[in-house]
C-alpha cells in the first residue's frame, strides 16, 4: 500500500513536470520567432518579414542530430567536435569555430554534416569519406547526460539496499523496486523461464531503463532533456544489434533446427519456410528498432506539429494564431500524457520482445510432439 | 533521408557508453539489488512459513492442554468419588463400632447388675440364715426353758414321730 502511495506521489511528480515542462516548451525556443512573426504581420511594414515560417525545417531541426545544443532564441551550447582522417589525424575542436558554414582547419559544417574541404575551400568528397565523425552531438551529449543519470539513480539505489538490508523499501527504492519486479517476473520470468532468466536479467533491466529515462529525457523540452535520443535510428539499431547478437549467443541446437529445417515440416514446404525463418531472425531485431525509433520519432513530430500549427495560423492572421494556440497547448499536453505513457510502453516492449527472443533461443525441450 | 541514416559517431558513443552503464550497473547495482531483492523474499517467506508453524504448534497445543484439562477433571472427579465412598465407609465402620460397642457396654451392665442382684440375694439369704438360726435359738431358749415345756416338746415331737 505505502510503495503504491509513494509510487503515485512520485507519479504525479513527473506528470507536473511534464506540465511545467510542456508550458516552458510552448514559450521556448519558438517563442521568438512567434512574436517576430505576429509583429510582423500586424505591423505596417510587412518587408521585415525576412522568411515565411517553415514548420517542415523546424520539425527536422528539432528531432534529427546536431553539432550544438540549441538552449532558446539564438542561444546554443557549442559542442567538442572530434575527427578523425587517415590524412589529418585527430582533430577535436568546438563546434562554434563551425557556425555559419565557415571553413575551419579544413572542415565545413554543411547540413548537419562534417566535411573535409580543400584549400579554396570546396569539398573534397575523397577526403570526406575517409573523415570518421565521433563529434559529441547533441544526442551523444544527451546519451552522456542520461548514462550519468542513469548510474547516479541506480548506484544510489543499490547503496540504500545494503544500508537498508533486510528492511522495508524507502524513497527512490519504493519508486524502483515495483519496476525492477516488474522486469524481473513479469518480463524476464515470464518470458524466458524461471531457470535461465538470471543471466539476462541485467541486460534486461539496464536495456528497460536505459530506454525508459531516455524516452523520459527526450520529453523535458528544455536542456538537459530534448534530445530525441531514443527516436534516432543509431541508438536502436545499437540496441537490435546487441540483441540480436545475445539471441545468436544463447541459441541452441534445437533453435537453428527449427529455422533451418522445421521437424515434421516436408521437404517441399521447407524450401519455401527457410528462407521465411532466416529472413525472420534478422527481421525480428530489424522491427526492434523500428518500433522503437518511429514511436519516439512520432511523438516529437506530433508535438512540434502541434506547436507548428499556432505559427502556421499566427502568418494568416495573430488572432487566429492565439486563439489555435490553445487548442494546441491543450492538445500538446493529452499527447504529453500519451508520451508519458508510450515512453514507458516501448521499453516495456523492447525488453519484453528482447526477453522473449532469448527465450525462444536457449529454449531446451523439444516441440516435436506438438508438430 | 536524414533520418533512417544512422551516424557513425552515435553509434560508437552508443556502444560504449552502454556498455559502460550495463557493466557498472551490473556489479554495482543489478546483483546487489537483485540479490538483496531475493533476500528479502526469502526471509519474508521463511517468517510467514514460521508463522504458520507457530499457528499449527499453537493449537495442537490448545489441544492438548484441553485434554490435560480433561484428564485433570477427570481425574479430580475420581478423587472426590473416592473421598465420597471412604467417608460413607468410614462413618458405617464408625457406627457399626459404635453400636457393638453401646450393646457390649450394656450387656456388662447387664451382668452388672444380675451379679449384683446375686449378690445382693445371697447376701439376703445369708441374712435371713443368719436371723432364722438367731431366731431359732431365741425360740429353742424360750422352748427350752422348763422342764414341762420341754416334755410337751418331746411329747409333740414324738407326737409327729408316727412310729412307722
Amino acid at each position: 500500500m505505502v510503495n503504491k502511495k509513494k509510487f503515485f506521489k512520485q507519479f504525479i511528480i513527473y506528470t507536473s513536470l511534464l506540465f511545467f515542462s510542456n508550458s516552458a516548451f510552448a514559450y521556448d525556443p519558438v517563442e521568438n520567432d512567434s512574436i517576430k512573426g505576429s509583429k510582423a504581420v500586424s505591423s505596417p511594414v510587412k518587408e521585415n518579414v525576412s522568411e515565411k515560417f517553415n514548420a517542415g525545417k523546424l520539425i527536422m531541426d528539432h528531432i534529427v542530430d546536431s553539432h550544438e545544443w540549441h538552449i532558446a532564441g539564438h542561444i546554443a551550447l557549442p559542442l567538442p567536435i572530434i575527427l578523425y582522417s587517415t590524412n589529418t589525424g585527430l582533430s577535436i575542436f568546438l563546434s562554434n569555430k563551425l557556425e555559419d558554414e565557415q571553413v575551419y582547419n579544413g572542415f565545413k559544417l554543411e547540413k548537419n554534416k562534417i566535411f573535409a574541404v580543400n584549400k579554396a575551400g570546396v569539398i573534397d568528397e575523397a577526403a570526406s569519406a575517409k573523415l570518421w565523425d565521433i563529434s559529441i552531438t547533441k544526442n551523444v551529449a544527451s546519451l552522456f547526460f542520461s548514462i550519468g543519470l542513469i548510474l547516479w539513480i541506480f548506484l544510489t539505489t543499490a547503496k540504500a539496499y545494503t544500508i537498508n538490508a533486510g528492511k522495508a523499501p524507502k524513497g527512490m527504492q519504493s519508486l524502483l523496486e515495483p519496476l525492477i519486479i516488474f522486469v524481473r517476473d513479469d518480463i524476464a520470468k515470464s518470458a524466458i523461464g524461471e531457470k535461465k532468466h538470471k543471466k539476462y536479467l541485467p541486460f534486461l533491466l539496464t536495456v528497460f531503463f536505459f530506454i525508459w529515462i531516455n524516452n523520459m529525457l527526450g520529453l523535458i523540452p528544455i536542456i538537459p532533456g530534448g534530445a530525441n535520443v531514443t527516436g534516432n535510428i543509431a541508438i536502436g539499431l545499437t540496441l537490435a544489434v546487441i540483441v540480436f547478437i545475445i539471441t545468436i549467443l544463447s541459441s541452441n541446437k534445437n533453435y537453428w533446427r527449427h529455422i533451418i529445417a522445421m521437424p515434421g515440416v516436408p521437404i517441399g514446404v521447407l524450401v519455401l519456410l527457410t528462407p521465411i525463418e532466416i529472413f525472420g531472425m534478422f527481421l525480428k531485431p530489424f522491427v526492434l528498432m523500428v518500433r522503437l525509433f518511429a514511436n519516439m520519432l512520432a511523438g516529437h513530430i506530433i508535438a512540434l506539429s502541434f506547436f507548428s500549427l499556432i505559427f502556421i495560423f499566427a502568418e494568416l492572421n495573430a488572432g487566429v494564431g492565439w486563439g489555435v494556440s490553445i487548442f494546441s497547448i491543450v492538445f500538446t499536453v493529452f499527447m504529453g500524457m500519451l508520451e508519458l505513457l508510450v515512453a514507458f510502453l516501448q521499453a516495456y516492449v523492447f525488453t519484453l520482445l528482447a526477453a522473449m527472443y532469448f527465450g525462444t533461443a536457449g529454449e531446451e525441450h523439444s516441440h516435436e510432439e506438438h508438430h | 533521408m536524414e533520418l533512417v541514416k544512422p551516424e557513425f559517431g552515435l553509434i560508437f558513443w552508443m556502444c560504449i557508453s552502454f556498455g559502460v552503464i550495463f557493466f557498472i550497473l551490473k556489479k554495482f547495482a543489478w546483483l546487489p539489488i537483485l540479490n538483496m531483492l531475493n533476500e528479502r523474499e526469502t526471509s519474508i517467506q521463511n517468517a510467514l512459513d514460521s508463522a504458520e508453524k507457530a499457528k499449527e504448534e499453537m493449537k495442537a497445543m490448545q489441544s492438548s492442554n484441553e485434554r490435560i484439562l480433561a484428564d485433570a477433571r477427570a481425574e479430580r472427579d475420581l478423587l472426590l468419588k473416592d473421598a465420597r465412598d471412604i467417608r460413607e465407609k468410614m462413618i458405617s465402620e464408625a457406627k457399626n463400632i459404635a453400636a457393638k460397642e453401646g450393646e457390649r457396654m450394656l450387656k456388662s451392665a447387664r451382668e452388672n447388675i444380675q451379679n449384683e442382684k446375686m449378690a445382693a440375694i445371697s447376701e439376703l439369704k445369708n441374712q435371713v440364715a443368719v436371723l432364722s438360726i438367731e431366731i431359732a435359738e431365741k425360740i429353742l431358749k424360750s422352748e427350752l426353758s422348763s422342764d414341762e415345756k420341754q416334755k410337751s416338746l418331746v411329747k409333740n415331737l414324738l407326737q409327729d414321730v408316727n412310729l412307722n
